[in-house]
């Protein structure tokens, strides 16, 4: 049966009126055959799969583009952990930039926006290449502009590395006194229980259990599901939830079809499609606004947290429906500085730190994008990212952590960074936390996964 | 471009507002590029005058890229938002 004028035209205003996009196509490359123990041959092999790769994935997004009339708006690539190609390699800090350099370069030449990959999974411990380049993070991340790095600090199987995590707060100082506004903390993640296949940046990596390569997509659709709700202001919640599902089945068919499409044309494997809700600094494109749009007069204010709930559920239940290759993060962002409703709920004073870090305890994926004073002691930075990962290892679920400790910013202030990345209220957070507890390092033991009577 | 006898089905949607020749118009620009015209249908929805229109691409003479170039500068001449999309695409989101 054809499609109907209704049908046709409900697609065409969701990318007209509501800013759905395929927010980004990411291909996941293994390096691991790259390795070697001259760093010039392994930048050699590396640099030469990222340019031909990045540029095909280019071009097929275009092309794929054209066809289906759906935006797709960054092209990205994830590698192989770096630390992994660093282990035959002298352990210097030099070593490792070489090879952040080459995968930046490589990047650009490919015009690629970023490439994720500069971490390690470090969960239970850490090898000497692993703390080698923790070690380079501030001068990798501070000399390139394309490159992202992550850490996997945690997991449920294996605990808290409070090692790694107390060295971290001190790396993130570090970074951050290293760039323009610290905009160098804003490529770097901190996770627990990191996924593999996670197509959304900073904190994407191609995991050691995928293939050669591997083609992932993220959908993003927050206007879509904000009209409508729009669309529905007075029914209960049981329906208004039936509704988001219907819309995210939809929009996540749509990122299953195109992500098929790119991968064929480049005939590797296809992925996953993260159905993450992801907003951007476009008006209307927020996820504050949804909760808003629920009946929650500010994001922030109780009833938030159940909001949230209802609406990433929701999210998951479409999604799930209209795809079986559901992955990666698929949980809904709400990074402060790039959606306009958590700026505004920030500035209101409705949203906090403590009410953020209960909010990513219904969603994914953690404390993201936000900006606190450049004095702000490591002890604090590495308590709070102790503190939402342990959210994570406990649930069972992915938490992470970008913080930006802005030099020179006191709470209030507004730190512009610009593009993508929007503007951060710098936010409150204590001038000591938890010193003893953070020097203490060793690990959180894993929790109990039984007895769950 | 080769010919291909596979129907090629791309969904041609119009919005703005009513005037005398769009269909018309847009139906010349079809027959020009040798691309038969499978279905129309219009209506009035949220004070949009929406009209699509399916069309058989297989044996066109000119490839998308350009028919969506002349469209777009057609829907510019009549104040009309033009989009030129693979029938698949509506297929995958409103057919389960």
């Amino acid at each position: 049966m054809r499609v109907s004028v209704e049908e046709v035209f409900e697609t065409v205003r969701m990318t007209l009126d509501h800013h759905f996009d395929i927010r980004t196509v990411t291909l996941g490359i293994n390096l691991k055959d790259c390795i070697d123990r001259s760093i010039t041959r392994l930048t050699r092999r590396v640099h030469k799969r990222i340019v031909e790769k990045g540029t095909l994935l280019n071009k097929f997004a275009d092309t794929t583009e054209n066809k289906y009339g759906i935006p797709i708006t960054n092209r990205r690539i994830a590698v192989t952990p770096a630390s992994l190609l660093l282990e035959p390699l002298p352990r210097t800090i030099k070593t490792a930039v070489q090879l952040a350099k080459a995968l930046d370069t490589a990047a650009k030449k490919a015009a690629i926006d970023f490439l994720g990959g500069f971490g390690a999974m470090v969960q239970k411990g850490m090898t000497a290449a692993d703390k080698n380049l923790i070690d380079a993070i501030p001068q990798a991340l501070s000399k390139t502009q394309r490159l992202c790095g992550f850490l996997n600090l945690a997991s449920t199987a294996a605990g808290i590395n409070m090692n790694a995590v107390e060295k971290v707060g001190h790396t993130l100082k570090e970074l951050a006194a290293r760039t323009k506004n610290a905009i160098g903390c804003t490529k770097m993640a901190v996770f627990a229980n990191v996924p593999e296949d996670n197509p959304f940046m900073a904190g994407a990596h191609h995991g050691i259990g995928e293939p050669d390569f591997s083609l992932n997509i993220g959908i993003s659709g927050p206007g879509v599901v904000h009209s409508v709700v729009l669309q529905n202001p007075d029914c209960d919640l049981t329906q208004l939830s039936e509704v988001i599902k219907r819309t995210v089945f939809k929009i996540t068919r749509a990122g299953e079809l195109i992500g098929r499409q790119i991968a064929d044309l480049m005939n590797v494997d296809f992925g996953i499609v993260d159905i993450s809700l992801a907003p951007t600094t476009l008006a209307g494109d927020s996820v504050a606004q949804i909760i808003e749009a629920m009946g929650v007069k500010q994001m922030g204010l109780p009833g938030s947290t159940a909001a949230l709930a209802l609406l990433i559920d929701a999210v998951k239940k479409g999604g799930a429906m209209a795809s079986g290759n559901v992955g990666g993060l698929s949980g809904t962002f709400i990074p402060v500085s790039e959606d306009a409703g958590m700026i505004r709920a920030v500035k209101a004073g409705t949203l906090s730190l403590e009410k953020l870090e209960a909010l990513t305890s219904v969603c994914s994926v953690g404390l993201d994008m936000f900006a606190v004073p450049g004095d702000t002691p490591a002890e604090v930075l590495s308590a709070i990212i102790a503190d939402e990962l342990s959210i994570g290892v406990i649930n069972n679920k992915t938490t992470g952590v970008r913080v930006i400790p802005v030099p020179g910013k006191k709470p209030g202030d507004l730190v512009h960074f610009g593009g993508l990345l929007g503007s951060a209220p710098i936010m409150k957070v204590p001038k000591t936390a938890s010193p003893k507890f953070i020097a203490r390092k060793g690990r959180i033991p894993a929790p109990v996964q039984a007895l769950h009577n | 471009m080769a010919k291909n006898k596979t129907p090629q089905i791309c969904i041609m949607t119009v919005t703005g507002a009513d005037r005398v020749g769009i269909i018309a118009k847009l139906a010349t620009a079809m027959a020009k590029a040798n691309i038969n015209i499978l279905d129309v249908n219009q209506k009035i929805m949220e004070d949009y005058f929406v009209m699509t229109m399916a069309v058989d691409t297989a044996n066109a003479a000119i490839s998308t890229e350009k028919i969506k170039k002349h469209l777009d500068r057609l829907g510019r001449e009549m104040s009309l938002n033009i989009t030129f999309q693979d029938e698949n695409i509506f297929k995958a989101m409103h057919r389960v």
